[in-house]
């Protein structure tokens, strides 16, 4: 068995959730990365059908079987899996019920459609039952298949529903097989194997929806675990960004003796009013994020940060990312 | 090689016409989470009334700063005037989904079939947890909304956000999803043995229902058969009502006086949403007015390539002096690399759709949250800087 890792030696289940636009695919996918050091097998799950992990790791859509994602420099796998809610309630009839073949009959009904995209919760009970079957699956010699799996999960608006499953059937079965599954999968969710990390911005809505987040998590008796500040642009100027402004004579210098002069190349004096219009830029963003931070850390979860990168996501870029990730100790 | 190819120019979307034009009766602002529905809605409701148009927005779900500043500190399901507006006028108000649907039982039914439905807990998670609803009261709010502008004429335009769902284009399915369930046989077969019509209904469908009923017995339990049937009972005469109504307001986005406005921000993601959306108007002849791009970056110098900016940069390094300096020329070097894939974005947004006028709002340092900040954002959208 490869060793514990990180802050989450116990957690086999990463739920990664976050705003729209905070980059909570990446985290995951960077996650993933992370976690399968040390020739470990990791599963990364997306559950919204939106091929977010296809785009990011560059390969045709996904199916709903694992398919090879990566493998890391320490010889661990990343498998890669989209979850398709009908194939999932397919699954789980003939699992459970021995009747596969009814799959038709419910679809000629509107079962199927029902059951996958209009009732509250038995969706959501079929997409973590997923994740909980990943966490339980065992190869012939009763080894478990993935030491972690991690979960590209709907965003912090929605999570606390999703994963709340029992609470949300409730409105449509109070009793039943359905309850009894919603039941046996909320022992997993609730259980210390599993941790929902938040990814923000450092930006007011993102963190005000961690906030509310967190604390509707914990409402709900589900184990919160860190938080992934994304994209942040650390202060780059002197005084940390929130000393006095720049002087203009103090930037003409400095582009004169990088070597741009009037009349020769870039306008120098075009050049310098736009590095002090940047620097204002630079100085209002750091000072946001200040702000933002002392609220972030004030929830008192375990925060982790991964910088902007110019450069867009790609597959160097997420291995940049792990690496960050593990030293930090979230992985 | 830059100075030889082409750029793709993607024509300018007029917002200033589009606000202007009192053929406009309604504004519809969709896109995927965290782009900016919200604050684009309300910017543009704001520049219209501030244009002299009598304005009412329609918002889902907004920060709240920026719901205080428009006045929205109560949820009542109520536009509510905004102060300190010029011109013409501006009331808002926030989309409260259980509500708007407590009222469309209430408004269809008799004070006691109402009471039987309001409390029955079929009704009650359908009404605040169903996949749909959302979307669904969303359209009927409008529908409502433009009826009161109609007859009342209080508003002459109406600016509508959308619910933050999985896909922006479940605000044009998800209505006509749960009416067709709710108007449907699944849901009457569900109920038809206790409405004491089961062998009947077996019957006309033949084989295959003896075991579909097994089934929905065996997974769903029986406790929500009962929930079920009691429902279908008490809204029995609003039957065909549910898909009407959603069709009645899926044609109101057909109409001329209707204009979408798609928003993204400069991200793959993104964009390939818009992408998908801007298919499906064209498919439904829906009009679309254009593509808002939102949080591009801004360019200041666009004459300092990053290249010569990261040269420049390393040359004060390497003399240990004008730290600062250097510093902002790093950042310059970084802004202008996320300019140019943002625009490759763009152009390639513009080449698989080119006839999709776009307007492009660069990225505020800050947060917008007071009536201020939506000034400047619609004097972005409106090129009026």
């Amino acid at each position: 068995m490869p060793e514990a890792l990180g802050d989450w030696p116990d957690v086999v289940l990463h739920v990664v959730s976050g705003k729209g636009g905070t980059g909570k695919t990446t985290v995951a996918a960077a996650l993933a990365l992370a976690l399968a050091g040390d020739g470990r097998q990791v599963m990364l799950m997306e559950v919204e059908g939106r091929q977010g992990l296809a785009q990011i790791f560059d390969v045709p859509p996904l199916p709903y079987e694992p398919r090879k994602l990566a493998v890391t420099p320490g010889g661990g796998e990343v498998w890669g899996l989209a979850v398709d809610p009908e194939e999932a309630l397919l699954e789980y009839l003939e699992l459970f019920y021995n009747l596969r073949r009814a799959g038709g009959v419910l679809r000629r009904m509107g079962a199927v459609e029902f059951v996958t995209t209009i009732a509250p919760g038995l969706r959501d009970v079929l997409l973590t039952g997923k994740a909980v079957e990943l966490v339980r699956r065992q190869d012939k010699q009763h080894a478990t298949v993935y030491d972690s799996i991690v979960m590209d999960a709907p965003p912090t608006g929605r999570i606390t529903r999703f994963l709340n499953v029992n609470t949300e059937i409730a409105g449509v079965a109070k009793v039943g097989p359905i309850r009894n599954q919603a039941d046996s999968v909320m022992n997993v969710l609730r259980s210390p194997r599993t941790a929902v990390h938040l990814t923000t911005l450092l930006e007011e809505m993102p963190v005000q929806e961690t906030i509310d987040g967190v604390a509707e998590l914990e409402d709900a008796a589900l184990p919160v675990g860190g938080i992934v500040v994304n994209m942040t642009r650390p202060p780059a100027l002197s005084g940390g960004g929130t000393g006095p402004d720049l002087a203009r004579e103090q930037v003409a210098a400095g582009v004169s003796a990088a070597g741009f002069a009037r009349g020769s190349g870039p306008d120098a004096e075009a050049i310098i009013d736009a590095l002090l219009a940047e620097a204002g830029d630079h100085r209002a963003r750091v000072a946001m994020e200040t702000v933002e931070r002392a609220r972030i850390d004030a929830v008192g979860r375990p925060v982790y940060d991964l910088p902007y990168l110019s450069g867009g996501i790609d597959l160097a870029a997420l291995h940049e990312l792990a690496a960050m990730l593990d030293e930090q100790g979230m992985a | 090689m830059s100075g030889a190819s082409k750029r793709l120019v993607a024509p300018k979307l007029d917002i200033d016409a589009l606000i202007d034009d009192p053929r406009t009766r309604i504004i519809v602002c969709c896109g995927s989470g965290g782009v900016g529905k919200t604050t684009t809605a309300a910017a543009v409701a704001l520049r219209a009334a501030e244009h002299g148009r009598r304005v009412c927005v329609l918002t889902i779900d907004p920060a709240r700063r920026l719901a205080q500043a428009m006045g929205l500190t109560e949820l009542d399901n109520t536009p509510r005037q905004v102060d300190g507006i010029t011109g013409g006028s501006l009331s808002a108000m926030m989309l409260d989904m259980k509500r708007t649907f407590d009222e469309v039982v209430e408004s269809h039914s008799d004070p006691e079939r109402a009471e039987a439905i309001l409390s029955n807990p079929f009704y009650q998670a359908l009404s605040s947890s169903f996949a749909g609803t959302q979307e669904y009261m969303a359209m009927e709010k409008l529908g409502q909304l433009r009826a009161q502008s109609d007859s009342e004429g209080l508003w002459d335009l109406i600016v509508v956000d959308t619910p933050p769902s999985r896909s922006a284009l479940d605000f044009l399915d998800a209505p006509e999803r749960l009416g067709s369930f709710l108007d449907g046989r699944f849901i009457r077969i569900l109920t038809a043995p206790a409405r004491g019509a089961g062998k009947g209904i077996g019957r006309i469908l033949g084989a295959g229902f003896g075991l579909f009923a097994g089934v929905l017995t065996k997974v769903l339990g029986t406790q929500l058969l009962a929930d079920l049937s009691a429902f279908v009972a008490a809204v029995d005469t609003m039957f065909g009502g549910f898909r009407e109504r959603a069709e009645a307001t899926y044609a109101l986005l057909k109409d001329s006086g209707t204009a979408f406005i798609v928003v993204a921000a400069p991200e793959r993601d993104a964009l390939r949403e818009a992408s998908y959306f801007v298919d499906r108007l064209d498919e439904d002849q829906m009009p679309l007015a254009g593509l808002v791009l939102n949080r591009v970056t801004r360019v200041r110098a666009p004459g300092l390539s990053p290249d010569e900016a990261t040269a420049a940069a390393q040359r004060l390094s390497q003399n240990g002096e004008h730290r600062d300096v250097a510093a902002l020329l790093g950042l310059h070097a970084d802004r202008m690399r996320d300019a140019e894939r943002q625009r490759r974005l763009a152009e390639r947004f513009t080449a698989a759709h080119p006839h999709v006028a776009i307007a492009e709002v660069y990225a505020l340092p800050e947060d917008i949250h007071d009536l201020e900040g939506l000034r400047v954002i619609g004097d972005l959208l409106a090129d009026a800087v």
